[in-house]
Formats: C-alpha cells, sequence, structure tokens
C-alpha cells in the first residue's frame, strides 16, 4: 500500500470520528465511565494496601531475655534473628534506654520523683529486648514460635489478636478486590458490547458499499482502527486527568478536614498511583478501542 | 465477456431463486435483463458482483472463474465492474467530489489524477458544479448521477446497474439511460436490470427476461415481454 493511500485511511479515521460524532462521544464517554470507575477503585486499593502495609510494620514483636544471659550471647541470638526473612525492622533497646523511655512516660521526666522513688536503681535491669517488625503479619505466629525455641529468650511478646484481625483483613480486601474487578469489568464488557453493537449497525452499510466496489478489508479497515484507537486513547486520557485532580483533591480535603482520620490514614502521593495508573488506562483504553474496532469491521467485512 | 453456465443459487431456505441460467455476454454489449419481482434480476448481479456464489455452476467474467477466486483476488475483480444501484447506495456522510475519489483512493489512483479524474468525470455527468455537496442535498436523479459517475471513473470493462432508474421520475430515468448508452458506445459492457418497459422499447437492445429464476427469452433487439 502507498504511503498516500496509508495517510488517506489514516486521516478518514480521524475524519470519521467527526462524522460519527454522536457514536464517538457514546464510545469515550462508555470508556472514561469504565476507566474512571477502575481507576477510582485501584487509587483506593492501593491506598489501602499501603495503609495495610504501614500498619502491618507497626505491629511489633518484643524479645525479652533470660536474666544471666550477656550481653555477647544477646548479640548472638540478634544474629540469628537478623538472618530470618520475616524481619523488616530490628532496634535493641537496652535495659537503661526502656528504663529511661518508661520513666519518661511515668514521670513525665521529672529526675526528683525517679531519684526520690528509685534512687539509681534501674528497676527494669533484666528488661533489654529487641523489637521486631515483619514484613507479613500471617507469618507471625510461626515466627513467634521461632523466638521462643531460642536459648536464652525468656519470653516473647506480641499481639496475637491485632496480627489476626489484619490478616482477616487483608484476605477480606483480596477478595473484596477480586470481586469488584470482576463486577467492574463484567458492567466494561456489557458497556463496550452494546456500544460496538451500535456501531456495527451504523457501519454495516458503509462497509457493504465499499467492498462491494472494490476495497480490501485493509483499506475498510485501517480507518476504523485509526478511529478506535483514537477514541480508545481520549477515553483513557480524560479519567486519568480527572483522577489526578480528584485524587489530589480529596486527600488534601481529607487530610485537612478529618484529623481522627488523618492520625491513622495517610494517602501516597500523586506520582506513586498515576505511574501506573496512567499505562494501565491508556493500555485498557487502546486495547479497548482497537479490539472493538477489529471486531466491528470483521463482522461485516465478508461482502 | 461475461458468461453464466448453468447457474443455480438456492438460498439456505430452499428457495430458487436462479436455475440452471445459461447467459453469454460479448465484450461491449448492452443487455437489459427484466422480468418481474422474484424473478432472480438482482440474484443475478448480486452473482455478478461475486456477492454470492452459485449452488451450482459457473461465472466467468473476462476469462476469470470465479469459483477458482482467493478472497484477496475479489477486490480486484470488483474493480473492473462498476456497479449502480436503485437506492445509489452512497457514502451519506461524504460529498460529490468524496464519493467519487473513494474509488479512485481504493486503487491507489496518485492523488493528482485523482483532482484532475474526478471533476472531468462529475462534468460528464453533468454534476460539475455540485460537487461539494452531501447526497441528502441532492435530488435522487442527481444521486444516480454520482453513483454513475463513481462506478465509472476507473474504467471498467463492464457496468452492472441493478434498478437504475427505480426511484427517478421518466425525465431523469432517460438522462440516466442516454449516459448508460454514451459509456457503451466508448466500449464499456453494460448490464441494466430493470421494470422500465418504456426504456426497455424504445432502445431497441438485447433483451433477456427471467421468470422465476429461469431465462424464457433472449432477443437481440428485442423489446419488454410480458412474462404472462
Amino acid at each position: 500500500m502507498k504511503i498516500s493511500t496509508l495517510w488517506y485511511c489514516f486521516l478518514q479515521g480521524l475524519k470519521n470520528i467527526r462524522r460519527n460524532l454522536l457514536f464517538s462521544l457514546a464510545s469515550v464517554g462508555t470508556i472514561v465511565a469504565c476507566l474512571f470507575l477502575f481507576g477510582i477503585f485501584y487509587a483506593i486499593v492501593i491506598n489501602f494496601e499501603a495503609m495495610m502495609k504501614q500498619m502491618e510494620e507497626s505491629v511489633a514483636v518484643t524479645v525479652f531475655f533470660e536474666p544471666d544471659v550477656t550481653q555477647e550471647q544477646i548479640d548472638a541470638i540478634g544474629e540469628q534473628i537478623r538472618v530470618r526473612p520475616e524481619v523488616n525492622t530490628m532496634d535493641f533497646v537496652s535495659a537503661e534506654e526502656a528504663w529511661q523511655s518508661f520513666s519518661l512516660e511515668l514521670f513525665h521526666g521529672d529526675q526528683d520523683k525517679i531519684n526520690a522513688a528509685f534512687g539509681t536503681d534501674n528497676p527494669l535491669q533484666d528488661y533489654a529486648s529487641y523489637n521486631i517488625t515483619i514484613t507479613d503479619v500471617e507469618q507471625q505466629e510461626e515466627f513467634v514460635e521461632f523466638l521462643q525455641s531460642l536459648d536464652g529468650v525468656r519470653t516473647v511478646r506480641n499481639s496475637e489478636v491485632t496480627a489476626q484481625n489484619l490478616a482477616s483483613l487483608n484476605s477480606l480486601v483480596g477478595y473484596a478486590s477480586i470481586g469488584v474487578i470482576v463486577i467492574l469489568l463484567l458492567v466494561s464488557v456489557f458497556l463496550i458490547s452494546n456500544t460496538i453493537t451500535i456501531g456495527i449497525t451504523i457501519r454495516k452499510e458503509e462497509i457493504s458499499i465499499m467492498k462491494l466496489i472494490g476495497a480490501t478489508d485493509f483499506f475498510v479497515r485501517i480507518p476504523f482502527i485509526v478511529e478506535g484507537i483514537t477514541i480508545g486513547f481520549v477515553g483513557s486520557v480524560i479519567p486519568c486527568i480527572l483522577l489526578y485532580f480528584m485524587y489530589g483533591m480529596m486527600a488534601d480535603f481529607l487530610m485537612s478536614n478529618f484529623s481522627i482520620v488523618v492520625s491513622w490514614l495517610t494517602f501516597l502521593p500523586e506520582n506513586e498511583i498515576f505511574h501506573t495508573l496512567i499505562p494501565v488506562c491508556l493500555l485498557i483504553g487502546i486495547g479497548i478501542g482497537l479490539i472493538g474496532s477489529l471486531v466491528t469491521t470483521k463482522k461485516h467485512l465478508k461482502v | 465477456m461475461l458468461v453464466l453456465d448453468h447457474v443455480t443459487l438456492r438460498y439456505p431456505t430452499g428457495t430458487t431463486a436462479l436455475n440452471d441460467v445459461n447467459i453469454t455476454i460479448e465484450k461491449g454489449e448492452f443487455v437489459f435483463v427484466v422480468g418481474s419481482s422474484g424473478s432472480g434480476k438482482t440474484t443475478l448481479i448480486k452473482l455478478l458482483l461475486k456477492e454470492l456464489d452459485p449452488t451450482e455452476g459457473t461465472i466467468t467474467i473476462n476469462g476469470k472463474d470465479y469459483s477458482k477466486l482467493k478472497q484477496k483476488d475479489i477486490p480486484k475483480i470488483r474493480r473492473d465492474i462498476g456497479v449502480v444501484f436503485q437506492n445509489f447506495r452512497l457514502l451519506k456522510d461524504r460529498t460529490v467530489y468524496e464519493n467519487v475519489a473513494f474509488a479512485q483512493r481504493i486503487v491507489e489512483t496518485p492523488p493528482r489524477y485523482i483532482r484532475r479524474q474526478v471533476p472531468s468525470m462529475l462534468t460528464m455527468v453533468g454534476l460539475g458544479e455540485k460537487y461539494k455537496s452531501y447526497p441528502k442535498e441532492l435530488s435522487g436523479g442527481e444521486q444516480q448521477r454520482v453513483a454513475l459517475a463513481r462506478a465509472l471513473v476507473n474504467n471498467p470493462s463492464v457496468l452492472l446497474a441493478d434498478e437504475p432508474t427505480g426511484n427517478l421520475d421518466p425525465k431523469n430515468s432517460w438522462d440516466i439511460m442516454n449516459l448508460l448508452d454514451e459509456v457503451n458506445k466508448r466500449g464499456t459492457t453494460v448490464v441494466v436490470v430493470t421494470h422500465n418497459r418504456e426504456i426497455v422499447n424504445a432502445m431497441k437492445k438485447r433483451v433477456i427476461t427471467l421468470k422465476k429464476g429461469t431465462v424464457i427469452s433472449d432477443v437481440k433487439k428485442g423489446g419488454y415481454i410480458d412474462e404472462d
């Protein structure tokens, strides 16, 4: 095919959008609606996951040692723990640090009161510990069992209920995500197939005329493909722009108005959401446009 | 040359549209195909355009056997056959110029030739000044002229016209028939399916009469025959 013919087909594809303005708007609208819903859901899920991760990471396991263990033994235990894959962060809190922190909390830093009550004694002498956060809260039970089995470990403190609740919430979010994605997909397929059916009806006569006067399948198809891709592209850019601004505005609004919410909920920055969302939306939009145009033309090409 | 050799077309419903039809049309001939509704006239045009395939028999145009054509060869065959439909079948969202130029784009005519040939063809059919109009802005006769210009712009060897005057008044009908006659005089084979008794009788061309899918008469310089 000559370049001038390809260029003609390309321009015809763009002109077709204007010629069938209502159909084009309906198609763009359908894609915008589907991707907008997808984008909202994606932003919620990603933020929720980040929040869960943050909460999981804050669930700490504390390891205390037998009274007679030496610092060398504590260090050796620390080495054994550190190499475990579940470990996210690990901090050593010496008995002095533990007492300093506790006394600060209890006596609000009033050194006179502390001296009066305890003198220079450290009531937490045997409370040196490792504070450990793990990467996956579901592995906590197994990890605690491991810690308890170590020589020199007196006790392991952990919040089993929190861990279990977080694990259940995690799987609930997982199932809900799958459910919503399936529903969104079904709604999208329904809306888009309806739009394509309308497209087929509109184009039937046009394709038939082109074929009867000698157009090849390729010649008939190119403008439709250009049209489909353009519609898909526009249909995916619009929700991305809308979501970008809405996300920022919603995050600002919630952060500034709901201080209780802010204390436990943080929003991921825009670029963290959109560096994945934009290419995915473009891919889906252009893919829908391309497949839609191929389906629309294929049905009538055998003339 | 067009040859239909023992052509039969049966629809899946069991209806026989054409039954053992044998027709040979020489290069440069002008032929009317007449018959009442349901006689198989339009089916004949569809077979010649390879819009339908015969159940039995063979169709040959300019030495090419339709049954041996591959899917990719069909457009090439159609480009050598100009076609005019009763309901014009123009691309409604394109101007007169674009409708005619479209036929040339298909055969990849260089744009500079298109710019020259399309106005010349539109002038020939009397629409030189309406090239910017859209089909809905034209009368039936004018739309049929556009369809004729589109059919002729690639200089086809065969022109098929399915009821070209079916939606036109007598004056426009005669204008179209005179144009077809002129085209034929330039060497194009013309096959016209029609109901128009007056025109068929007046033009004294070859007339093939179909009845219930069978050729009942084939007369050189004939007239419209009542099937009953």
